[in-house]
């Protein structure tokens, strides 16, 4: 099922649910003949858009929005965090390219700090799901959730089917002694293939889906770091204010410590080209990140990365 | 002074009258936007009076007629108001600014008849629309009305709205400006100028509709004619002076916010019945 055919469904079904678009149709191009009234496109105006979010949640409505990831969360902040979030509406934000999925847009359209501002606001949950799959298995219990919403918007495919889906828990894909890698988002795709690397090299791995970032499995991070003599969080994400700083909070909180490599955006915008070469540019691909966790060279593949056709 | 105009409107003169000693003794002990919201008294009180479905047993009802008071320093207006009317005990704005209550600078709601929060100027035009939309679409007849400061239309999203409430002719909001022809610190035109104003609201596809913000026969016969036009936003400009019934602060850019003595707060009560001119000794105050 694709995101725009669980949307579909999901409106079908329930007459409270709105979905609007600050002009980004390319997840919802068939909804205005389908909705009618109940599709809003505010054009380009992703603080109107925001502001009127939250006046028809106050009738009842639970408007599951849409714009580029850049846009919603950082031109409409204020709005999320004064209108949504202050009124802990149950708005959806449904963010589009964000991360590394802007590939060639340029750094105005990288959202690289989109976990780190969203989850600062009170109300408001976050989640990035892993792929296709796992974006329609966590979708239905974020809409139903009362709460504001925040999801970073994958609709890649993977071979991969994940596990059911409780709001404020990881999915353990695997436990290992030597490594354990915490990721989210697209870059999972990525992790599963540094994963087989790293085992074929002889080391006990384990993979976590975060999936949930806000409120995130402290459990599974705990555990993580009690049994693995390295964790990596592995993020398409600035360094500072993601899952890099989601573990610190929550090792700190345990009063606990670990051996933890990030793998981020430190400091730097990612150069902007098509998503295979950025992954590659920016060391991100499965083989380039079990080389980094090894600290030497492998003579493994790297499997090819798909390009995602250009849409907004 | 207030002019009472004739007998229909007497009724509405004595409660204004109330309501602005109410701002008067909440200019004190932390103060508050004293003249910012005099000019706004005789508009809001009209509109809970005469034009809004809205009473203290209808604040959840799904038909209710709602307010956005998007100018959120004008609060004290409304707390006033709502003190008059029967909204909220008299007794509470004495917790103005205490822990014990939640009436402070800007609208919030844990009072019960305000719909939603503001004070971050440019947002709750929008606000207004999603909700004019949701009456839109399951067919409501409730009105909207979204109070907007002058000083606050310089944020784009006050324009951003006007095209959106245009695009999804919202012909049941109506947007109210509280003209008074100051911003924070300084006259409008002598900042960012604002006229030909209904011109910039009609070039956005407004109806619209220029009056005496103080003149209870003009707010009558403005919003009488609510809505202006098929398929149009509704725009009121009701032109306004700030600090309005208080001639010792009325029309300074100065007297936005007030935190009074005890003193002067006694002197300008006697002069808001026209029986005193006050002189003002404590510091003016000019905030942000």
């Amino acid at each position: 099922m694709s995101y725009e055919e669980l949307l579909t469904q999901t409106a079908l079904a329930n007459e409270q649910v709105i979905v609007m678009t600050a002009e980004n149709r390319a997840l919802v191009r068939n909804l205005p003949g389908i909705l009618g009234k109940r599709f809003i496109d505010t054009g380009i105006t992703e603080q109107t858009m925001i502001g009127a979010a939250a006046g028809l949640a106050l009738r009842g409505r639970t408007p599951v929005v849409h714009a580029l990831a850049a846009f919603l969360t950082m031109r409409a902040f204020e709005f999320v965090r004064t209108d949504v979030g202050i009124a802990n509406l149950p708005v959806k934000l449904s963010s589009f390219i964000p991360g590394f999925l802007s590939d060639g847009n340029g750094p105005t359209h990288q959202a690289i700090e989109d976990i780190s501002i969203m989850r600062g606001i009170p109300n408001v949950t976050v989640f990035a799901p892993a792929d296709e799959d796992d974006l329609v298995k966590m979708l239905p219990q974020i809409w139903e959730s009362k709460n504001p919403a925040y999801t970073r918007i994958n609709t890649r495919k993977t071979a991969y089917v994940h596990e059911p889906f409780t709001i404020g828990k990881a999915e353990v894909i695997a436990e290992g002694s030597d490594v354990t890698i915490l990721t989210y988002g697209l870059l999972f795709e990525q992790a599963l293939i540094a994963v087989e690397i790293l085992k074929s090299e002889g080391l006990s791995v384990g993979l976590i889906n975060m999936r949930s970032l806000k409120p995130v499995d402290e459990q599974a991070i705990l555990k993580a770091s009690a049994q693995s003599k390295l964790v990596v969080t592995l993020e398409d994400h600035f360094l500072t204010g993601g899952l890099y700083t989601i573990v610190a909070e929550v090792l700190l909180k345990h009063r606990t410590t670990a051996n933890v490599l990030p793998m981020a955006l430190n400091e730097k915008w990612f150069r902007p080209t098509l998503l295979p070469s950025v992954l590659e540019h920016e060391g991100f691909t499965g083989k380039q990140i079990a080389e980094k966790i090894l600290g030497y060279q492998t003579t493994h593949n790297q499997p090819q990365i798909l390009t995602p056709e250009f849409s907004e | 002074m207030i002019t009472v105009e004739n007998n229909n409107y007497q009724e509405l003169t004595g409660t204004a009258l109330k309501v602005r000693e109410h701002i008067i003794r909440m200019s004190t002990d932390g103060g508050c936007f004293t003249g910012a919201s005099l000019s706004a008294v005789d508009l809001i009180v009209y509109l809970y009076s005469r034009f809004l479905n809205i009473k203290k047993d209808n604040l959840d009802d799904p038909n209710r007629d709602y307010l956005f008071l998007s100018k959120g320093h004008d609060v004290p207006a409304l707390y006033g108001t709502f003190a008059e009317l029967g909204l909220l005990e008299k007794e509470r704005l004495k917790n103005h600014l205490l822990l014990n209550d939640h009436i402070y600078w800007h609208p919030n709601t844990k009072i019960p008849g305000i719909e939603f929060h503001s004070g971050s100027l440019g947002h709750l035009p929008s606000v207004a629309i999603g909700v004019a939309m949701d009456l839109k679409i399951s067919g409501g007849t409730n009105k909207v009305v979204c109070i907007l400061g002058d000083g606050e239309l310089n944020e784009g999203t006050c324009w951003e709205a006007m095209l959106v409430a245009n695009a999804y002719k919202l012909d049941n909001l109506l947007f109210v400006v509280d003209r008074n022809h100051f911003q924070a610190n300084m006259r409008t035109e002598d900042l960012i100028p604002l006229e030909p104003l209904a011109d910039k609201f009609e070039a956005f596809g407004a109806a619209v509709k220029r009056i005496n913000g103080h003149s209870f026969a003009e707010l009558d016969e403005a919003f009488g004619a609510f809505p202006f036009h098929d398929g149009k936003l509704n725009v009121i400009i009701a032109d306004t002076l700030r600090g309005k019934g208080l001639p010792s602060i009325q029309e300074r850019a100065d007297r936005w916010f007030c935190n009074f003595n005890a003193d002067e707060i006694q002197q300008l009560l006697l002069e808001l019945h026209g029986e005193h001119q006050t002189t003002l000794t404590s510091e003016t105050l000019v905030v942000r």
